[in-house]
């Protein structure tokens, strides 16, 4: 925990409370689920797929430059849809309730190089459960950082805004990775394990697929503009990279978001785990069209409160979500982008040197740092 | 190499162009009817029928396999943004010129897809198809004698009958509330004015209920017709009893709209029908907890409802959410999260 709780103002009562007042927000938006709610992300998938149909199209004369430009950026935007507001919220189970197979977190695949059921278990279940939990969430700092004074220094760390930015162009092999838990698992003995190498060869068939289709099958059906349709593909995928990185950093790492340890969690309760939910989740604040880019993860708090409302309603849940934070005198972490994605990267660099002072540290914290 | 091969090969890599989606994922957008798509068709009329009955006429996607009279067809509508699928008999003979097909729907009481399909369902709008199916069919061979026996909407299987089949001597009854509740009146009326059938229609509102006893009297040589009966379960239970009491249980056929009705209670007996495991459960214990106590291989993630990592197949039966109170049907396709869910009533899942 950071030195001062910023939660210590409640009571165990006023925390079920909150508890309950959440509650009664998530049923809401779901008794009220509906026909504009699943017009909607139909709505949005039609539009994925046209304008990347249209993007692909276009760039088939790409060594022309207004249409590389054209296509370029229609076929990012395209990428960014699939990845964030479709891929991203389907894969949570936030459209299962229309019971159409074809929008189904069961049944979805993304243009992603990890497979969505990998996917699907470090993300939903290992991330959304143990949210900024030391130790048990490995997506603070994706396991490369440390993002948190109470994380433990390595000169390793030294050289985190290279990995960081490195991470950011290749977001989607980090994640793949990242999902495979492979710095754990290239020991010699882990490495063969048949779970593991299944898994392995899982995202070794996505990537080849993608690499085929991104890499030599448009750029071959270009023809003449081969090399403008392959740096265009390449472009769009390092656009998304960024793009999808940069919103992923500004929803647990701004300043201001709290990180908790292992042992807080044992026997948590649904108000507590809502709050902290609340406390290490930070939003980012804009337009609708931002929200929509990042498919609703600017609404982070909201989202990780309740991971599998549908993410066109988190804009209205965050009214109320805000009013409960000012009710209980807690912070909301908000932000525009680019502050956010200032303060997120502060902290990298930050952080990629020693903690500068030790008395921030907690009591209990500094014996296990002398024990150790 | 063959052109079957070829246009294997061919479609290989049009999957590569579009992976990770396929090739359908985009044809979708513009023809979802086209040969080889999944079975869909589109809703082109609604004609009411009587003040809660409608006939939906339906264009069939290509790959439509026609039906025989008397069958019924799973449809799949998407009501209030959730896809529901119901099984209708096909009301349109199998020789219509246009492709089209019918059914016909009375809207019963909560009933969900029956009410939007009768007052809400607009031209244009793509439901999903099954291939038509059921047994509720004439023979090949032409029986001297017919006899439809039948009430409310099960009248809609006969009529897909009647119109596709002229026979030399056919004899109805039909029971309906009143004369205005008998679904395709003027057609019926038609056809005895035609001298196409003998009518009996029972109003069971001033008649009361058809006392399986009367078809003595209705129709005096009932026991020498080949029967086709649907509609309600006690009328087909009594009719099922009537004529195996005369040994004469051959002739007669019957088709029943609704299997079981789900009564949804608290706890009760789950099977895991994969596994052949059944065990009781109570309202209040999730039933990933129940499946794994039991010793049966449950798929199992965050234990709190958010990562849908625990959906498995509600195969029949009802389960309720703990965290809502909201009850599940079984359904086809229907599956749930078993961390938040507890037995409403007993039920069978899939593992």
């Amino acid at each position: 925990m950071t030195a001062i709780d910023p939660t210590a103002h409640l009571t165990a009562e006023q925390i079920e409370e909150l508890g309950r007042e959440l509650d009664a927000i998530r049923d809401e938006v779901i008794a009220g689920r509906g026909e504009k709610d699943a017009a909607y992300i139909r709505k949005v998938i039609s539009a994925q797929r046209k304008l990347e149909l249209v993007s692909r199209g276009v760039l088939l004369f790409s060594f022309f430059p207004p249409a590389w430009l054209l296509g370029t950026a229609g076929l990012s935007v395209a990428k960014i849809m699939d990845n964030m507001e479709i891929g991203h919220n389907i894969l949570h189970g936030q459209w299962d309730w229309m019971r159409d197979p074809k929008i189904h977190s069961t049944t979805w695949e993304w243009d992603h190089v990890s497979p969505s059921d990998q996917w699907k278990h470090s993300h939903n279940e290992l991330h959304h459960t143990y949210t900024n939990v030391i130790g048990k969430d490995n997506d603070l700092g994706y396991g490369i950082m440390r993002v948190d004074e109470d994380q433990k220094w390595h000169p390793f760390h030294l050289g985190q805004p290279l990995w960081n930015f490195i991470n950011a162009c290749f977001f989607e092999y980090g994640i793949a990775a990242y999902d495979l838990e492979l710095g754990k698992n290239l020991h010699k003995r882990r490495r063969k394990n048949p779970e593991f190498r299944a898994r392995a060869k899982a995202v070794g068939r996505k990537i080849r697929k993608q690499v085929l289709k991104d890499y030599v099958i448009h750029p071959l059906l270009s023809g003449p503009s081969f090399l403008t349709t392959l740096a265009a593909t390449f472009t769009a995928n390092l656009v998304r990279n960024i793009w999808s990185h940069s919103v992923i950093m500004c929803g647990h790492f701004p300043e201001g978001v709290q990180v908790f340890e292992r042992r807080s969690i044992k026997g948590e309760t649904r108000g507590q785990w809502y709050l902290r939910q609340m406390m290490g989740s930070a939003n980012i604040s804009g337009s609708k069209a931002m929200h929509f880019m990042t498919g609703n993860l600017s609404h982070q708090i909201e989202h990780h409160l309740f991971p599998d409302l549908p993410s066109n309603r988190y804009a209205e849940v965050a009214v109320k979500v805000r009013a409960l934070f000012e009710k209980y005198e807690l912070e909301y972490v908000t932000g525009p982008l680019p502050k956010q994605v200032f303060s997120a990267w502060h902290k990298v660099f930050r952080l990629s040197l020693p903690n500068k002072n030790p008395k921030v540290k907690t009591p209990d914290r500094e014996q296990e740092l002398v024990a150790a | 190499m063959t052109s079957a091969a070829l246009r294997s090969r061919a479609w290989k890599l049009l999957e590569m162009v579009t992976t990770p989606l396929l090739p359908s994922d985009y044809l979708d957008l513009v023809s979802p009817l086209r040969a080889g798509a999944d079975l869909r068709g589109r809703i082109e009329a609604v004609h009411p029928e009587t003040g809660d009955a409608a006939t939906i006429v339906i264009r069939p996607g290509r790959g439509w396999r026609g039906h025989t009279a008397g069958q019924y067809v799973r449809i799949g509508v998407d009501v209030d943004g959730v896809r529901l699928w119901r099984a209708y008999s096909i009301t349109s003979p199998t020789n219509r010129q246009d492709g089209r097909v019918m059914i016909t729907v009375k809207a019963i009481p909560d009933g969900k897809v029956s009410n939007h399909l009768v007052r809400r369902a607009k031209p244009g709008t793509l439901i999903q198809l099954d291939q038509p199916a059921g047994d509720f069919v004439l023979p090949q061979a032409k029986p001297a004698k017919v006899l439809y026996l039948t009430a409310g909407s099960g009248i809609t299987p006969v009529m897909g009958m009647l119109r596709d089949i002229e026979f030399d001597d056919v004899v109805m009854v039909h029971c309906a509330p009143r004369p205005q509740d008998v679904i395709f009146r003027n057609e019926l009326h038609d056809l005895v004015a035609d001298k196409k059938l003998r009518l009996t229609e029972v109003h069971t509102d001033t008649d009361g209920m058809l006392d399986i006893a009367r078809l003595d009297e209705l129709v005096p040589d009932w026991a020498e017709r080949e029967t086709w009966a649907c509609g309600p379960a006690g009328l087909l239970d009594a009719a099922e009893k009537h004529w195996t009491e005369h040994g004469i249980q051959e002739r007669l056929h019957t088709e029943r709209f609704r299997p079981s009705i789900v009564v949804a209670g608290d706890g009760g007996e789950v099977t895991f029908s994969s596994t052949g495991k059944t065990v009781d459960a109570d309202g209040a214990t999730p039933l990933l907890d129940i499946g794994e106590e039991a010793g049966v291989l449950m798929p199992s993630g965050c234990r709190m409802g958010i990562c849908f990592g625990c959906i498995t197949p509600l195969k029949a039966g009802a389960v309720r959410d703990l965290r809502t109170g909201k009850i599940t049907e079984a359904e086809p396709g229907v599956l749930i999260q078993t961390c938040v869910s507890a037995a409403a009533g007993p039920c069978d899942i899939e593992r």
